[in-house]
């Protein structure tokens, strides 16, 4: 089945504070979106929101994969049913080593009485680790502990070409990722693209776009995607900044819960 | 009027006893001092627990028990824990030793690894120098008795210079509520010798209380290294009295390794006295609580000897409505000049109705030192577990990833590859899964 990721009037608060006021958007399989927009405006929460932070409370809206709503399911079932989300800030667990890590997870999917052979996940994991290259000393570290900004970010990347998701969220994979790291966690992207797989790519930079061209770029500024467009308008922010958008939408400051009252 | 104790023990049955046993008579005249002792001693104060609230009765009576020379009718509860290669082995079952090995290699060696009643017949200067020098009689009531009711145990001596590789192990056992349990570990490992030692207390079938009144003495002579595995897992039938004490000459070094993994009341005080110079203790303690457990744990080095260094390290994780306190004394003697003592206590919550004391103590009397100490007690971070749910893994296979994550450290450091795999299926009980 061609997956169909749809989010309607999604609306979410922290700690009383209501954060996204009416996201819609919709993405197909084999499509890439891109979330643009300056700090602040609630694309991180986005991200959370969708996979279930406890922190966020959704209080209106849908987000629904292929018919079923992910936001009446608990965080791991949403994974089960194929998202997945790269996080700004991924967690550092100590103790549990990334293989140990991953191979949970693996077997989460694949159930009880199917586990993968140890040999076989070795192979995989080497294998992804290789092309991401990655020293496969991190296989046996502690999940990203004492990992370095850039390292965190590969090893997001890592769990997602192991996990085959359907819905990958990206939320600002490319912050502190050297060039060749850049480039490498790009091809990484470009390679899991398929028919069957949709990317939501949260970024402040053209630089990641060069190497991964969206179908669809969309601002958000407080709380809303307030402008959606082709690669072009990446480019054009990208040499413009947001002002031009602001003006346009009579915004001064974009930031939720900065907009004037009614 | 002065208040007589009633002690648990008298003293005409520690005559009978030794008697039945054979006891060299040096022996018990030391027995029936320690019983006289502990009638004017007073319990130990461990921090914030009231010992003189628990039940210390059950002593029950010395029974001799039938030697075998095979491992085959070892008792099946000791079976499972010891390795496939092992020859160096000790079996106690109740109050006595049943099963000794000991390798031709190391009896070549000068090696001696047998229960020690039989030492203190064999090797009489050996034992009567060094028994009751790490933990004394007179410290309080429950060592006075200790020494006065002890039986079975374990001698081990290595000779000047001799390393050993493979590790030398014991397992002890109670499944009979009416004998007496209360093994004593005499370790002496003389000048630059090398042993690696590893044991199990366990309890199986008991249809009545048992007192485990436990001593563990490790003399480490000028440049020897030990390394003292210990893992315990009393079922809730036993109240554990564990005294460790190691006495370390100059250059010597300890590593305790320890397992509490009982599901009854425990007392266990794991401690170094690091007398000479360049004197090195390292302890590392995991435990877990669960039900009603009464826990007190203690980790303590004392500093004489110049340029010592002392690590110490508890993670405790504690479940249902567990109490436990957790102490973590480092005491620097004047003199101990560049000495260097530090600790760390971590204590992980995983329910509300249960406790987490985390005493750390640092008692310095020298100024030209260093010391540290850190302690947390905190709750499962449920950052950690979105982010593991975040990836497809259950909640509940979430935490328990975490958890082990948080006792992974130490588990790490067992040394036999079996023990650890058993400690790790005794973590997963005592966790309730
Ligand atoms: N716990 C909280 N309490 C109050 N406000 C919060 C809390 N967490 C987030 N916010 C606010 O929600 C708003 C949106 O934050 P979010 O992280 O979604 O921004 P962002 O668009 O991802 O920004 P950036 O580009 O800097 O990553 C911010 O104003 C932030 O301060
Ligand atoms: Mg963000």
């Amino acid at each position: 089945m061609a997956t169909k990721f749809v989010i309607e009037g999604l609306k979410a608060e922290i700690e009383g504070k209501e954060i996204l006021k009416g996201i819609n958007l919709e993405m197909n399989g084999g499509e890439i979106h891109a979330i643009m927009g300056p700090n602040g405006t609630g694309k991180s929460t986005l991200a959370s929101a969708l996979m279930g932070h406890p922190k966020y409370e959704v209080t209106e809206g849908s987000a629904t994969l292929n018919g079923e709503d992910v936001l009446e399911m608990g965080v791991d079932e949403r994974a089960l049913a194929g998202l997945f989300l790269a996080m700004q800030y991924p967690s550092e667990i100590a103790g549990v080593t990334n293989s140990d890590f991953l191979r949970s997870a693996i077997n989460a999917r694949r159930g009880e009485g199917n586990e993968i052979s140890l040999i076989k996940f070795i192979r995989q994991m080497e294998s992804s680790m290789k092309g991401l290259e990655m020293n496969p000393e991190f296989a046996h570290r502690y999940l990203n502990e004492g990992f370095s900004g850039g390292e965190k970010k590969r090893n997001e990347i890592l769990q997602m070409m192991m996990l085959d998701p359907k819905v990958v969220i990206l939320d600002e994979i490319d912050s502190g990722l050297d060039i060749d790291a850049l480039r490498i966690v790009a091809n990484g992207v470009n390679e899991m693209k398929n028919e069957d797989r949709g990317f939501l790519i949260i970024t402040h930079y053209q630089r990641l776009l060069n190497y991964i061209t969206p179908d669809f770029v969309h601002v958000m500024m407080q709380g809303r995607i307030v402008k959606s467009g082709g690669p072009e308008l990446a480019a054009r922010l990208e040499q413009d900044g947001y002002d031009w958008i602001k003006e346009e939408l009579g915004i001064t400051d974009e930031t939720v819960g900065q907009e004037q009252e009614a | 009027m002065t208040l007589q104790t009633i002690l648990p023990v008298q003293a005409a049955q520690i005559k009978e006893w030794a008697e039945a046993r054979g006891e060299a008579a040096w022996l018990t005249e030391r027995r029936l001092q320690a019983l006289e002792l502990a009638a004017s001693l007073e319990l130990p104060k461990p921090e914030k627990t009231k010992l003189d609230r628990w039940d210390l009765s059950a002593y029950g009576a010395f029974k001799s028990v039938a030697k075998t020379a095979s491992r085959e009718e070892l008792p099946a509860a000791t079976k499972e824990f010891i390795e496939e290669g092992t020859h160096n082995l000790i079996v106690q079952h109740n109050s006595g030793v049943v099963y000794t090995e000991l390798s031709e290699e190391l009896r070549a060696k000068g090696v001696i690894f047998t229960d020690l009643e039989t030492a203190a017949r064999e090797h009489e200067v050996l034992v009567k120098k060094h028994l009751g020098t790490a933990v004394k009689t007179s410290e309080h009531q429950v060592s006075a008795l200790h020494y006065a009711a002890w039986t079975g145990g374990v001698f081990l001596y290595v000779p000047k210079n001799v390393e050993l590789e493979v590790p030398l192990q014991a397992v002890f056992l109670t499944d009979d509520a009416s004998a007496t349990f209360a093994p004593h570990i005499l370790v002496v490992a003389d000048a630059n010798s090398r042993v690696t030692y590893v044991d199990n207390y366990v309890s199986t079938g008991l249809d009545g209380k048992v007192l485990h009144n436990g001593v563990v003495e490790v003399i480490a002579l000028d440049g020897a290294k030990v390394q003292y595995a210990t893992v315990h897992q009393f079922g809730k039938e036993v109240t554990d009295l564990s005294y460790r004490r190691a006495l370390l000459s100059n250059d010597a070094d300890i590593e305790w390794i320890v397992g509490e993994m009982n599901d009854g009341d425990t007392i266990a005080d794991t401690a170094t006295s690091l007398n000479g110079n360049g004197t090195h203790s390292d302890a590392k303690i995991i435990a877990i609580g669960s039900g009603t457990q009464k826990l007190n744990f203690t980790t303590r080095a004392v500093h004489f000897g110049k340029s010592s260094e002392s690590d110490m390290f508890t993670r405790a994780v504690m479940r249902e409505e567990a109490q436990s306190i957790i102490n973590g004394i480092t005491k620097i003697e004047h003199g101990a000049t560049k000495a260097n003592g530090q600790q760390t206590e971590k204590v992980l919550m995983l329910s509300p109705a249960a406790r987490g004391d985390a005493n750390p103590i640092l008692l310095i009397d020298e100024d030209d030192v260093m010391a540290g100490h850190a302690a947390s007690v905190g709750k499962v971070n449920p950052e950690q577990v979105y982010y593991l749910m975040s990836r497809g893994i259950s909640k509940t296979d979430a935490e328990r990833l975490i958890i082990y994550g948080f006792l992974a450290p130490i588990i790490a450091e067992i040394p036999l590859e079996l023990l650890r795999t058993r400690l790790q299926r005794i973590v997963e009980r005592k966790l309730g899964q």
